[in-house]
């Protein structure tokens, strides 16, 4: 039969929850490195028992780890928890050293974008946002940073090298940190077609790669923020989340800052598909994994109201890929509810139905085991929820 | 021996108790300490220094004796108590966050 894995991270630690297919009784287990903010872990599709996790601290800085065994032990790659004493030869693997790349053999010297003022600022590396391996190599993974960069390690993650041609293809300068930072936070990886990347970035926009890495574009047109000195700017924009169906390459869903937005054509231009839903604001998106068309959204109240409208907590679920929403509230709250859902909280499982889950920064993790009909809290008292990865096992 | 004092989140993070001992070569210095203590716990490098800069994080902190020895150049030898193992060099967390 098969299970289903859920992987959490918190500010305060990493929980992974484990249920059997027909996904009613659940198992936890963690919080796997107590105290520290875990942004985000990710199982790979090639080697489901490899997991790479992103631990961060403002005090200590970024640690990768790693596990092969589906998240029982963690190891930092390349550096053994019983492998401490010395020993002779070349430095062991640095998995928590990200250093952007300036040389002018592979990147450019740029080292500044813009701050909150409008004045240049330099590129200072904080934290690892979000982990996507390959569909392949279990040994190969992609990091999106804040500030907003992009690294690939190729050998399990002991070494992690820039892709720098996003930050210097030219727009670079004109990037600005939204309110959380400037995160990069959403890579989508093509399976059809290994030279094609989809990222996004906070608050500069969202772009795309057809050869590897090297070159990037931004793909922002259609974008319309009323918050940004030209509101249709090629960069600037604050998307928050971008979801595409592994069928189709070519559909993305986005929800920016405000609206909810659909590309037909890889991302060359959008159009808005809000439609009926009650705000348009929110951070989460993501797309059922049978059907190509039906897309989750949780509405959230404002920008200065990160809360859902009126303490109810909804789900809106569109199967016509946007435009026309219903809103999901079967076992969710539907008053006095004032969570937030964050941008990488929510995913789906692969079984028939299609399971759908997400995390609240009030630290419940919900499940629906019918795409979205009913939810029941998998957990309800964990600390705030930064993420919500799903793996579905044999 | 040098003794070290690691805030709770390292020593969870190297897997080592609450204080740890260190074999240095030559002057006891900061820079002497923390190079020992990243080559016998290699998964600490960066916790504390900047991989880069070699720079200390901005919410640590090292006293040894009663003394702040945070903005001492990193090659200014520490106190002969530290050198000598009586005391041990503290490495803390800023308290902050609320």
């Amino acid at each position: 039969m098969s299970k289903v894995r859920v992987l959490v991270g918190t500010r305060k630690g990493a929980f992974v929850l484990t249920t059997d297919g027909k996904r009613q009784k659940w198992e936890v287990s963690g919080p796997h490195f107590a105290g520290w903010e875990m942004y985000h872990l990710k199982g790979s599709p090639a080697d489901p028992n490899r997991i790479y996790a992103s631990q961060t601290s403002g005090w200590f800085g970024q640690i990768i780890q790693r596990s092969d065994d589906g998240g029982k032990t963690w190891t930092q790659p390349g550096t053994p928890p019983d492998e401490k004493d010395p020993k002779p030869g070349p430095p062991k693997g640095e998995s928590n050293k990200f250093v952007y790349d300036t040389s002018a053999e592979t990147g450019k010297p740029l080292t500044t974008h813009m701050w909150y003022d409008g004045t240049q600022h330099p590129w200072e590396f904080k934290r690892v946002w979000h982990l996507e391996p390959s569909f392949t190599d279990p040994d190969t993974v992609y990091a999106g940073v804040e500030d907003a960069g992009i690294f690939r390690s190729t050998d399990g993650g002991k070494n992690w090298k820039e892709l720098a041609g996003l930050r210097g293809h030219g727009t670079g300068p004109r990037w600005q940190p939204g309110a959380g930072g400037m995160c990069l936070h959403t890579i989508i990886l093509d399976k059809s077609d290994p030279k094609r990347i989809y990222i996004a970035i906070s608050a500069a926009g969202a772009f795309r790669t057809d050869d590897g890495g090297k070159t990037w574009k931004p793909i922002n047109k259609g974008l319309y923020s009323q918050y940004i000195p030209e509101p249709t700017a090629e960069v600037g924009h604050c998307v928050h989340h971008v979801a595409m169906h592994p069928s189709r390459p070519n559909v993305l869903f986005m929800q920016k800052h405000w609206d909810v937005m659909r590309s037909d054509n890889a991302g060359d231009s959008w159009k808005e598909v809000s439609g009926n839903l009650p705000t348009d604001f929110g951070f989460v998106i993501d797309v059922h994994a049978h059907e190509p068309e039906t897309i989750y959204v949780v509405p959230i109240k404002s920008d200065g109201e990160h809360f859902p409208i009126d303490g109810k907590l909804r789900v809106y679920r569109s199967k016509s890929g946007g435009n026309e929403w219903e809103a999901l509230t079967k076992g969710l709250p539907q008053k006095d509810c004032y969570v937030n859902i964050l941008r990488d909280a929510m995913a789906v499982d692969s079984l028939d139905k299609c399971g759908v889950y997400f995390g609240t920064t009030g630290g419940q993790v919900y499940g629906s085991a019918d795409a979205g009909d009913s939810w029941t809290p998998i957990v309800e008292h964990l600390p705030a929820v930064l993420s919500v990865e799903v793996q579905t096992l044999p | 021996m040098i003794r070290v004092v690691l805030p709770g989140h390292l020593r969870a993070l190297a897997r080592v108790g609450p204080e740890i001992q260190l074999h240095v070569e030559g002057p006891v210095t900061q820079r002497s300490v923390l190079d020992a203590l990243e080559a016998q716990y290699p998964m600490l490098r960066g916790t504390i220094r900047d991989h880069v800069t070699q720079e200390r994080r901005p919410f640590l902190r090292f006293f040894a004796c009663a003394e702040d020895y945070s903005l001492e150049p990193p090659d200014t030898p520490l106190p002969d108590a530290v050198a000598s193992g009586a005391e041990p060099l503290l490495i803390i967390g800023a308290i902050a966050g609320g």
